[in-house]
């Protein structure tokens, strides 16, 4: 016998349990602390000068005066910190502060730290820049074809990347095709717009020590690039997070404030912080990019899809950022979710002149998967299938791998198909209400975090330490990052579940680089998985530990011993017993060889199914959403109010991109840059949303467990854009749906 | 800008604090006062997470000057809570997942408890209404709204029996 299996299973109640947030009391409060709310003894304030041209050359800068200014303890410029860096090894091409040229409206220039907010604005407007302005390109599809005045040197035709991938003999499979359809359509620019506005304290230490607290997703990758960026070792930065007010991936790479406070300290021997406006989270950015799809689909007669081709466009802005990965998750997850036997995949990342997109909930996936469900949806109507049969026809048979190499094991999408179709009375709904109401349905996946690394080392991609005291107290150090998402009290309840504890006796101390282990990040929603696995791996050796202490000092043979009773045994008052656990997706996760075939593979895949029930005003166009019910497949809810938190959040901001929220841009300016011009839905624009939490036991999850925070988001825009063609029949197929263009659309149908 | 003493009413007690007079309230409470449970969410007064209770009634501490509001009573989230004990709003929104990141949490649970105070059993669209001033990205307001909803409950189950004279 196993030593591990002498003490008593738990009941495993507290997995699955609807309990509160372990930070719940902090926030209710007000207590919690982000970053914005430090402060420290001598801090200055920091502010950014911000380019007011889009593209323009940077002949000279000139700061002298507002360093004079009385109140100024720094002031910075590119030259200050010129090494280049990026979140993506392949993609380093920003410097703290521009060195050459200004890309954007509202790319960062220079830097001042001042004992005051007034003094450094106005500190800010004695600096002489001299630029020339150059012209600027800012739609994707004319920026293709620059053959001067290029953004970046080094990108011909301002394209930063392109893929072209083919997979299964597609030109058969459209030989085989009864039915073909080329569709193209066009999706706005959406932000995250998170509440919490980017903030950053950085503070140097009297030996050359480094301390920033800051609002990031990514503390690991923050503290690797503040050591590259600054030129100190890495030994020497510690990054806390702190509270976070939101991601939603705005702030899962290093944004420019990050660096430019830690800069502004060393310069100015203080504690400086920075905290964007609401308008410089706007142009600071990282967003879901502009994106074209061209898609040509195949099907026999039966709606049994045959191929799949698309030509996608996204317009990434004056950086790559995370633009690699967008534009590849935009072709690689085509598939995983239906069973398309040969798919052809040319993706283009394009530069131009506006703030840089990057990686927002449903990364690279949500337009694509628009499009795809979209037109899925109007092959069926011609076909005469019904829209959820079709669905059902085209399911993989899991486990199995997919023909560009994903391996999806658990599959959640029939159940999730089933139970939406049921719960929102689907068969007698569709096709059978008054003209102007309508239903419909769609469907969308996600990755369960990447299972190749950005950074390509070798190590875990999660650890996790677990300290026992002789009371029994189990203090969990992560480096997770908790945003808002239940991070930490994922962990704490899978610590507690497999210890059979209650969670009050097991602390967590999380994200901080100085006293907790390496986890990459909260992004691609990996956290659950990976380091929710971490955690309990820890907790496992953390068992086996006790338990091997346990018989080492007990005289009798031991056996069905409760973990307080072999703690008791175990661990003297005065001592710690310390045990790890990390995380690394097995290599048949890993996914293909060829190139671009990094990005996609997942040890699992999150699956969701949703109908959207919409009345639509024929007289002015508006939609009104009525209500959505949204069935996701988190593998095992670790916490159901978590779950279907996240699952309502997701599907909340996918209506955003679907009926309300745009980026609108004049050249490189925008227009809207403020949460009521940006149309950010309000209580009175919100429906209700009801989740169904569909559980189908991934065989490598902790407990089961899968992503939840991300992978609802996509279905919910095609399942409303269907609604509407339900509704009054037409088709649209550019976001976001504004009256206007259901109203145009009604006359072009009128027309016919 | 010359500062002035000025006193402020604020959770019960009174502050004394030297400000300029173009200070608003939300940076006196955050930068001065260390009550940082108000937030700072936008600067145009479109996102309601500075809400803080003047005389019980909820307002945008970033559109205030802070030398205006000497004579009233300011509630922030702070001063919520009585002692240890968590208001059943602070408690409905622990349980029900009314907090995700919590940034709108204070500005939500002030604007609701001067809903409840007046109309302690609002409709759907009563609290619609009532919540519509304050934004949040994270939750879809599902949550929220069942976390007022909690508190409703809550509250119902702490109110003593009416005892009715014959």
């Amino acid at each position: 016998m196993s030593p591990s299996s002498t003490i008593r299973p738990n009941s495993g109640s507290i997995i699955g349990a609807r309990i509160p947030m372990v930070d719940s009391v902090d926030k209710v409060t007000g207590a919690g602390k982000y970053a914005d709310d430090l402060a420290l003894p001598g801090m200055l304030v920091g502010k950014i000068l911000h380019s007011p041209h889009a593209h323009a050359r940077i002949r000279s800068i000139d700061s002298s005066a507002a360093e004079r200014l009385p109140g100024v303890f720094a002031a910075a410029t590119g030259r200050e910190a010129p090494v280049k860096y990026g979140i993506l090894p392949v993609g380093h091409d920003e410097t703290i502060f521009a060195l050459d040229k200004a890309r954007y409206i509202g790319d960062n220039v220079a830097g001042v730290a001042a004992e005051s907010e007034a003094i450094a604005d106005q500190a800010l407007r004695l600096i002489r820049v001299d630029y020339e302005i150059l012209p600027g390109y800012f739609d994707p599809e004319e920026s293709m074809l620059a053959e001067e005045n290029l953004i970046h040197e080094d990108r011909p035709h301002n394209i930063e990347k392109d893929y072209h991938h083919h997979f299964g003999d597609v030109e058969a499979g459209f030989a085989a095709a009864d039915y073909i359809r080329n569709d193209r359509f066009e999706c706005a620019e959406v932000t995250h717009a998170a509440l919490e506005p980017h903030s950053t304290l950085a503070r140097f230490d009297a030996d050359g020590a480094l301390t920033v607290w800051s609002s990031t997703q990514v503390p690991y990758y923050l503290m690797k690039t503040l050591a590259a960026t600054l030129q100190i070792p890495e030994s020497k930065v510690r990054v806390i997070k702190p509270l976070v007010g939101g991601g939603f991936g705005g702030k899962s790479e290093v944004i420019p404030l990050e660096l430019a406070a830690a800069v502004l300290a060393r310069k100015a021997g203080r504690p400086v912080k920075i905290t964007y406006s609401r308008e410089e989270v706007f142009y600071a950015h990282r967003g879901r990019p502009r994106q074209i799809v061209e898609l040509k689909t195949g099907v026999t007669r039966e709606g049994k899809l045959t191929a799949v081709e698309a030509r996608i466009v996204q317009d990434g802005g004056a950086f790559c950022g995370y633009g690699v990965v967008t534009i590849l998750y935009s072709g690689q997850l085509l598939n995983a979710m239906y069973d398309i036997p040969s798919v052809k995949f040319d993706g283009y990342r394009v530069l131009t002149n506006k703030p840089a997109c990057g990686a927002m909930r449903g990364h690279g996936t949500v337009n694509t998967r628009f499009a795809f469900e979209q037109q899925l949806n109007m092959i069926a109507a011609v076909l005469g299938i019904d829209p959820v049969e079709i669905r059902r026809r085209n399911l993989l048979q899991a486990p199995c791998t997919t023909v560009n190499g994903l391996r999806v094991l658990s599959y959640g999408l029939p159940e999730c198909i089933d139970k939406v179709a049921e719960q929102s009375k689907w068969k007698e709904k569709y096709g059978k209400q008054r003209f102007g109401k309508g239903i419909g349905i769609a469907g969308s996946h996600y990755v369960s975090g990447a299972a190749n690394p950005i950074i390509r080392a070798q190590i875990p991609h999660t650890t996790v330490n677990l300290s026992i005291d002789a009371s029994g107290t189990v203090t969990v150090f992560t480096g997770a990052s908790e945003i808002g998402q239940g991070s930490d009290t994922m962990q704490v309840q899978i610590v507690a579940g497999e210890l059979g504890i209650p969670v009050e006796r097991v602390k967590i101390v999380a994200a901080d680089t100085a006293r907790t282990p390496i986890d990459l990040g909260s992004y691609s929603s990996r956290v659950t998985f990976m380091a929710g696995n971490a955690a309990l791996d820890a907790a496992r050796n953390a068992r086996q530990l006790v338990l091997a202490a346990a018989a080492k000092k007990s005289a009798t043979p031991i056996d069905g011993l409760t973990f307080d009773e072999a703690v008791r045994l175990a661990i003297s008052p005065n001592e710690t017993l310390t045990a790890t656990g990390t995380y690394s997706p097995p290599a048949s996760a890993q996914g293909g060889k060829f190139k671009g075939a990094g990005v996609g593979p997942s040890p699992a895949y999150s699956y969701s199914a949703q109908v959207a029930e919409v009345t639509v005003d024929t007289e002015t166009g508006e939609v009104h959403v009525d209500r959505i019910t949204a069935a996701h497949d988190c593998g095992k809810a670790i916490n159901p109010v978590n779950v279907e938190g996240q699952v309502i959040g997701s599907v909340w901001m996918g209506l955003g991109q679907a009926v309300q929220e745009e980026m609108v841009w004049e050249g490189g300016r925008l227009m809207n840059p403020g949460l009521l011009e940006y149309r950010s839905a309000s209580t009175l624009e919100s429906p209700p949303i009801d989740p169904i939490i569909v559980e189908s036991m991934d065989p490598e999850g902790p407990f089961g467990a899968k992503e939840a925070g991300e992978g609802s988001l996509a279905a919910t825009i095609p399942a409303v854009a269907h609604a509407i063609y339900d509704a009054v029949g037409v088709w649209i197929n550019t976001l976001p749906i504004t009256p206007e263009k259901v109203l145009k659309a009604l006359e072009e149908k009128k027309k016919t | 800008m010359k500062k002035e003493l000025i006193r402020l009413h604020i959770n019960g007690q009174v502050r004394v604090v030297e400000v300029e007079p173009n200070r608003i309230l939300l940076d006196v409470l955050r930068q001065d006062l260390e009550l940082t449970g108000s937030k700072r969410g936008c600067d145009d007064s479109s996102c309601g997470a500075c809400t803080v209770l003047i005389d019980g009634e909820p307002q945008m501490s970033c559109l205030m000057l802070a030398v205006s509001y000497q004579d009233q009573e300011i509630t922030t989230i702070e001063g919520v809570a009585d002692g240890s004990a968590l208001d059943p709003l602070q408690r409905g929104f622990a349980v029900e997942g009314g907090a995700q990141c919590g940034y709108c949490t204070p500005g939500m649970i002030l604007t609701a408890k001067h809903l409840l105070a007046r109309n302690p059993n609002p409709t759907d669209q009563e609290l619609n209404e009532a919540l519509s001033g304050n934004l949040c990205r994270c939750t879809g307001y599902v949550q929220i709204l069942a976390s007022v909803r909690k508190a409703i409950e809550l509250m119902r189950d702490m109110r003593p029996l009416e005892v009715r004279p014959r």
